[in-house]
């Protein structure tokens, strides 16, 4: 299956889909303008996916920062998990960063199909 | 040039680290983020109180992006690039400020968001984001009211805001958030 591996920008969160090598990660900053754009290509490759997945989906959350528009769309892919079996969530935060924490319980408490596990960084 | 040195004591008198007047993009946007990241980078400002002005300024930012495309496209009332942007900093706490142009017929829907809003305590608040974002499409446009619950959760005080009158058709919105800094 195809690799998605795209750099982060200032805007835009480090994104790597690699199935081959069980890595699965969004990390850093998401504020673009237009999140459709950026996250359709992340969730067309979950669908993809989710035909085939291993048997076990170690999925990075990694954020510093998300802007709001950007929380509906996580929301998105994070549902796309729970109909992934095995799949769980690796939710990391700064240690004192209290409303990443909650963000991720939050997430957690509406997606209730897959488990979280919340790490500091 | 006296006006020069009026705005000037303007600014030192309201504290203003930052002001920015004219059009709003996205990349706009990023160059503000960067110099209010900076300012407060360089007077040490601790981590999460920098987080959350950051977070409140990227909502309040990109709503005018998002809104002034709403405004006459031909921008024959010359509204369209007529916006503000400003970043205090006093002792206690950071204040966000913006105002733009909004059409006189959406007042009563923005309104009713930021009333909403401000009469939620905290639990409340951590309610209303989750019932939005589970019920709202990325497409809508407006958000639902997303960046308001956000940013008066960031913030953790009232939303402050006002509608000056242009003319018939629009308005002046100023909406002002305040981040507290010794939220330890």
């Amino acid at each position: 299956m195809e690799i998605i591996n795209l750099e982060g920008t200032e805007e835009t969160p480090k994104v790597v889909l690699d199935k081959d090598n069980g890595i699965f990660e969004i990390s850093g900053r998401s504020l673009p303008e237009d999140v459709s754009a950026f996250y359709g290509q992340v969730l067309q490759w979950l669908d993809k996916y989710a035909a085939a997945p291993n048997p076990e989906t170690h999925f990075i959350f990694k954020l510093e920062y998300f802007n709001t528009a950007s929380s509906k769309i996580i929301l998105d892919v994070l549902s796309k998990l729970e109909g992934i079996s095995g799949a769980k969530v690796y939710w990391y935060h700064h240690d004192d960063d209290e409303d990443m924490e909650e963000a991720g319980r939050e997430f957690s408490d509406i997606v209730d199909g897959v488990p979280f596990e919340f790490k500091t960084y | 040039m006296k006006y020069v040195y009026d705005l000037h004591k303007i600014m030192i008198a309201n504290n203003l680290i930052l002001v920015y007047e004219g059009e709003f993009t996205q990349e706009i946007t990023k160059s503000v983020l960067a110099m209010a990241e900076r300012n407060m980078d360089a007077i040490g400002e601790i981590a999460n109180v920098k987080r959350k002005v950051f977070n409140v300024m990227v909502e309040c930012l990109q709503n005018i992006v998002k809104h002034a495309e709403d405004l006459n496209e031909k921008d024959e009332d010359g509204l369209k690039n007529n916006a503000i942007f400003m970043l205090g900093k006093q002792v206690n706490e950071y204040i966000v400020t913006s105002g733009n142009p909004v059409r006189n017929e959406v007042i009563p829907n923005i309104q009713g968001k930021l009333e909403k809003v401000n009469a939620l305590d905290k639990e409340g608040l951590k309610e209303l984001y989750k019932e939005i974002i589970k019920n709202t499409e990325i497409s809508e446009k407006s958000g639902a009211g997303l960046g308001f619950v956000d940013m008066a959760r960031k913030s953790g005080e009232k939303l402050g805001f006002s509608f000056e009158p242009i003319n018939d058709e629009f308005s002046f919105f100023t909406l002002r958030v305040t981040v507290p800094r010794d939220n330890s």
